[in-house]
Parts: C-alpha cells; structure tokens; sequence
C-alpha cells in the first residue's frame, strides 16, 4: 500500500476531473460555449504527453551512461504511452476544433507540428523494428531518442509561436488561462494535469513490468 | 587545440580524396540534381516564368531535401566497417562527426549551388534578393548536413538503410525546412532584408541545436 498511494491519487483525482468536468459549472464564452470544458482533457493531454516524452528521453541518456537493458525498456514503454495520448489529444483537439474553429483539422502551425512529432515518434518504432541485435538496437534507438527531443522541443514550442496560429497563447494570441479561465476552472484543470501524468505513468508502469516478466521468460 | 584542428584537416583531406578517387558518385548526385530539375521543368510544362512564386520556391527546396537525403544517405557506408574501426582507434569519434558534417556542408554548398544555377537557368529567375537568396542556401546547407549526418549514421547500423534514412530525417528536417522556405519566400519577394532576422535566428538555433546533439552522442553510436 505504501508505494501505491499515487495509484489511488490518481484514481481519486480522475474521478473528480470526470464528474467535475462534465457536470461543474463553466463560464459561457461566445463560440466556446460549452465546449470549454475540453480544456479538462485536451490540455493537460498535451502536458502530461511531453512530461512522458521528457522522461522517456531521460532513461535514454540513463540507458546509454549505464548500458543496463531495463533502462531501455522504461523508454520504449514512456514512448509508446507518449504516443496514445498523442493520438488522444489529437482525438480530442479535432472534436474541439471542429466546433469552435468549423473544422476537424484547421491548416495550424501547431496542429502540423505534432503531427510530425507524432511522425518521429513513429519512426522510432520502426526503426527499433529494424534492429535483430538487442543491445544494439537498444543503443542506437536511445540515440534517436534523444535526437528526436532534441527536435521536438523547436518544433512544439518555438515555430508555432513564430507564426499566427488559432491556439491560444501562439503567434500573438493570449494565452488560455488569461480571459477565459475562472478559478473554478482552475481548481479542476490543475488536479487533472497531474491526473492525467499520474495515469500516464501507471500504464507505462504496468507495461514496464510486463517487459520485465517477458525478459525473464526468455532468459 | 593545434592537434586536433591538424586530425580534422588530414580527415577532411581524407573525405575529399575519396570522393575525388569515387568521381561516379558525385558526378552521380550532380546529374541527380540536374536530372531532378529538368524532370520538373517538363513535368510543370510551363514557359519561363510562369510558376507562381510559392510554387517556384517550394519546389526548388523539395529538389534540396531529396538530393541532400541521397548525398549524405551514403556518408557511412561507402567506407568499409573494418576501416572505420580503424579511425575509430586513431582518433576521437566527435573529430570524426564533425569532420562528416563539414564535409557534408561542403557538399551540400556544391549541390546546392549547382541546383539553384540550373533551376533558374530552366524555370527562369523571379528571386529579387539574391544574395539574401544565397545565404538561404548556405543556411540551408549547413543544416541540412547538421542534421542528415546523424540520421545517416543511425540508418547506417540498420538492415534497410534507404527507407529508415527517408522515415527518420523527414520529421527531422522539418522545422528546419519551414524556416527556409519562409527565409527564401521574403528574399525571392525582395521584403525588407530585416523582417528575416528572427527566422534566421531560429535556424541558426537549429544548427546549434543539432550539432550539439550529433557532438554528444555519435561518441555511443560508432560504439554499435
């Protein structure tokens, strides 16, 4: 029970984003309308997404200063949860967009950007697929990995804000929190960031532990 | 310092003998490119002159992209795996990247400038800065070795090198292509030289950026 207790937070927390999320009273904006309450999953998606990738590019690094095979692994599985809640909030951002902005996928800096995100990320699938050595392909995808950050950080945060973009907070826009956000809204989208990294984490982590029973099997 | 600017400068000659000794294979991406253009001058049908700009520059940069992916693809296989675990007991393996990259930009600057002669001698020449346009060019040649030398070193371990060298660098070039093909669209409008200073900035951040990481981590690949 002690080392489970972010598990229950995590439940808790998602229980109370859910319930809250639908059911909490929102502000009305003009356009916005009820379809604020997208700023519950769509968002902190997005978030916990990049704190994943974060770490997954951490235990890269850790893998190569270390060469131990399970570090390897807990990056391969923070990747592949990474890219669930990229199709997630993809998922979630076209049902947004297509009410607030009139279509599915607007032609949006940002919305290109993650998807060529989601594109890198893919081909570091493919490319562990490439691999029969295991500590090779251990090795040359944790460099991929890393290299892949290293373009990802630019491509999400720097070139969308370069150019005029629909999402709040680029290209001149305000940010979100700054005129549509009440404290109300505060209360419930701040809890679910972390619910949703907590989540995150506790998929990676039985998937993880999955890997580890499928390595010992096979020694 | 002086040893190893002397270790670069006898790697360099060492690249530049090899390809001076291979000449197929650069006259090879010289007709690529050449070839490339005119399959676009004849396909597009037009008289001199007549692509809009946009389609004029974007194309000119997709002709860029594929010749750079095919020149640098080969950048760690044309040379032999046991002669490059020699290097690899002569010298240090960032002198080695580093060496690859300058090389690539070199080669790249080449083809680059080559392409962009033979394109507007074809499709004619609507770029009114031109100087600005060639910077572009320079920029872009250093980047697109910065980042392709990396990508074709992790290609290089795998079984199918060609396509895992498209699926990986695409993604990657990327946001280094978006900002030349705004840096160039200003330049071929002839806008205010400095309404490009921060795009160029962010290149030049990109560079810094990709060369940093290929320094840092080729040290583990060549160990593969």
């Amino acid at each position: 029970m002690k080392k489970n207790w972010w598990k229950v937070l995590a439940v808790l927390i998602m229980t109370y984003v859910v319930l809250k999320g639908l059911l909490g009273t929102v502000p009305r904006q003009p356009i916005l309308n009820e379809s604020i309450r997208n700023v519950y999953f769509h968002v902190p998606l997005w978030f916990a997404m990049i704190t994943l990738l974060l770490t997954a590019a951490v235990y890269s690094v850790r893998y190569l200063r270390s060469g131990r095979p399970d570090d390897d692994l807990v990056a391969v599985e923070f990747t592949n949860t990474s890219i669930l809640y990229g199709l997630l909030g993809c998922a979630t951002g076209s049902l947004w967009a297509n009410f607030t902005w009139g279509e599915p996928w607007p032609n949006d800096p940002k919305l290109n950007s993650v998807a060529v995100g989601m594109l890198m990320y893919m081909a570091y699938l493919i490319l562990r697929g490439s691999f029969d050595d295991e500590q090779r392909r251990a090795r040359i995808s944790a460099i991929y990995n890393i290299f892949a950050f290293a373009v990802f950080v630019p491509l999400i945060f720097v070139l969308p804000r370069l150019t005029d973009s629909l999402h709040p907070g680029n290209g001149g826009n305000p940010a979100f929190g700054k005129y549509d956000m009440d404290n109300a809204m505060r209360m419930v989208f701040y809890p679910a960031i972390i619910g949703f990294t907590l989540l995150g984490i506790w998929i990676t982590e039985l998937r993880v532990r999955l890997g580890r029973v499928k390595a010992a099997l096979d020694d | 310092m002086a040893e190893s600017v002397r270790q670069m400068s006898a790697l360099m000659r060492k690249e530049f003998l090899l390809e001076w000794r291979q000449r197929y294979a650069l006259n090879g991406m010289l007709l690529y490119i050449a070839g490339a253009v005119f399959v676009c001058y004849l396909s597009f049908n037009t008289r001199r002159g007549q692509l809009s700009p946009i389609v004029w520059n974007t194309l000119f940069w997709i002709i860029q992209l594929f010749t750079a992916i095919n020149a640098i693809a080969k950048s760690f296989v044309q040379e032999r795996a046991s002669r490059q675990l020699y290097y690899y007991t002569l010298i240090s393996p960032q002198l080695i990247i580093l060496s690859k990259i300058l090389y690539n930009t070199v080669l790249m600057l080449v083809l680059a400038l080559l392409g962009f002669s033979v394109y507007a001698f074809v499709l004619g020449n609507p770029v009114q800065d031109v100087p600005l346009y060639l910077l572009t060019l320079i920029l872009g040649a250093v980047g697109f070795a910065a980042s392709l030398t990396l990508v074709s070193g992790i290609a290089s371990k795998a079984e199918n090198p060609a396509t895992l060298m498209a699926i990986l660098s695409f993604p990657a070039i990327l946001p280094l292509l978006l900002m030349l093909l705004k840096i160039s669209k200003n330049a071929l409008d002839g806008l205010e030289r400095n309404s490009s200073w921060n795009e160029m900035g962010t290149v030049l951040a990109i560079d810094v950026i990709v060369i940093t990481v290929s320094w840092l981590l080729f040290p583990f690949l060549w160990r593969s």
